[in-house]
């Protein structure tokens, strides 16, 4: 238990169930970037896994919407301490783009149009907890929330999810990405409050 | 990173709404200008808040200064703004933030060489706090770095540090300040009021050539439109830092 701060009584809802250590929950859906947004037109999209062996599997944005396209209702939760319950998505699992990829590298590095990179290990976006993300609340993605596609990896801290994803890259080693490198957590496990080093 | 008790010194007014406290923690390990904190409250049975302010002092001071504007349907900021007293305990975590920084040398240490590249600064309402502990850092150090601000308001009343701004913009040779008044300016001011418009900025910033390293703060309408004239105008999108800040509307 922290300090008491006198005259303090807060919004009172402790407990509410689903709500990690720490956060808060919020209906608006807040923007965090760390520079412009990119604009990126569906026709120069794609989006690749590169494995150890340099091997490279490309999908332009035709031939991932004629992938099987998953609903997902979820609940995310940002670092920045504000969670949204039930948010509905729309994307392609990251199970259907590996189906078939042979690699017996454990982690990955998701890096996007703009630059950003964020690592996730591979056992964390396989078995239906991670997709690539074009829609949400029914509507495309818009670019300030990471369209036209967005990793969804919503275990994990939302700066896992990176925006403007081209690709995941696999390696041997973890290694830490964008945030990473600037003070967060290699994991980001919100249960955990994995927030920083 | 843990969290550590801090017992607030001193707290005053700034504007109708924001208010900044100094927070005495033992062991402060000091900060680079533009990270931020987080500040957390407990109440009499445990319930806890946490939210992150930007840190406003400058590096050189060694002292944890926050600047907190109070949102309307805050939780945290209106107990900072309206009812914390000089001597309440809060508890700070930080300081935390690697990205949006400015240093004054271009390494981490002190013996690394000064870090001359200009700085331009971008700053809509409350977003001028982090900035602010840039050009108080940079101020205090004596840096000889290009600095300039623009600094975009709604009326001079709410204008954050308007006074110290002008001061050292006066006092501080490399740091050129230009204001932009969207709803009143002060009175005798040149120009009617106006909303930040792409002519203004282009016109007030470095060029694109200069590669300045920019840093736009303020809320995510102001910072997605501040951040796409400069990409549309030449400036390279890698050279460009945002943070943006407010909106988030609890539930």
């Amino acid at each position: 238990m922290g300090l008491f701060s006198s005259g303090f009584s807060g919004r009172r809802r402790p407990d509410t169930p689903g709500l990690p250590p720490g956060q808060y929950l919020t209906e608006s859906f807040p923007v965090l970037s760390a520079g412009p947004t990119p604009r990126v037109t569906h026709e120069e999209w794609q989006f690749t896994i590169e494995t150890e062996d340099g091997l490279q599997h490309r999908w332009s944005w035709d031939e991932l919407m004629a992938l099987p396209i998953a609903d997902v209702t979820t609940d995310i939760h940002c670092v920045t301490s504000w969670s949204k319950f039930g948010t509905g998505w729309r994307g392609v699992s990251l199970d259907t783009l590996f189906d078939g990829i042979e690699t017996s590298a454990g982690f990955t590095m998701a890096y996007s149009y703009g630059g950003y990179t964020t690592n996730v290990p591979l056992a964390d976006l396989m078995g239906g907890k991670a997709w690539v993300a074009f829609e949400f609340d029914g509507k495309p993605l818009e670019p300030e929330h990471g369209g036209p596609a967005r990793l969804l990896v919503p275990h994990l801290y939302f700066w896992k999810s990176a925006k403007w994803v081209r690709g995941i890259r696999m390696m041997e080693n973890d290694e830490p990405g964008f945030w990473e490198q600037n003070g967060y957590h290699m994991y980001g496990d919100p249960w955990r409050e994995q927030r920083y080093w | 990173m843990t969290w550590a008790p801090g017992r607030i010194t001193e707290a005053w007014t700034e504007t109708p709404g924001t208010r900044s406290l100094v927070i005495d923690i033992p062991h402060w390990p000091g900060h680079i200008a533009g990270q931020h904190v987080d500040v957390r409250l407990t109440a009499e049975d445990g319930y806890t808040a946490v939210r992150s302010y930007s840190i406003a002092s400058s590096s050189t001071s060694k002292r944890l200064e926050i600047t907190v504007d109070k949102l309307a349907d805050g939780e945290v900021s209106p107990y900072l703004v309206d009812v914390a007293e000089v001597g309440d305990m809060v508890e700070i975590r930080g300081p935390a933030g690697g990205w949006f920084i400015w240093r004054q040398h271009a390494g981490a240490r002190a013996g690394d060489g000064e870090n001359m590249r200009p700085v331009q600064l971008i700053g809509g309402g409350s977003g001028i706090v982090p900035l602010m502990s840039m050009i108080r850092s940079h101020g205090d150090a004596h840096s000889a770095a290009p600095f300039r601000l623009l600094y975009s308001v709604r009326t001079p009343e709410r204008a954050l540090f308007r006074d110290e701004l002008v001061r050292r913009a006066a006092e501080d040779a490399p740091l050129e300040v230009t204001w932009n008044f969207s709803r009143a300016t002060p009175a005798g001011w040149p120009t009617p009021p106006e909303r930040l418009d792409r002519e203004h900025v282009m016109a007030s910033v470095f060029a694109p050539a200069e590669r300045a390293a920019v840093y736009v703060c303020g809320s995510t309408p102001f910072v997605e439109t501040v951040a796409n004239w400069l990409v549309d105008a030449g400036y390279d999108a890698a050279d460009i830092k945002t943070e943006r800040f407010g909106g988030v509307v609890p539930a």
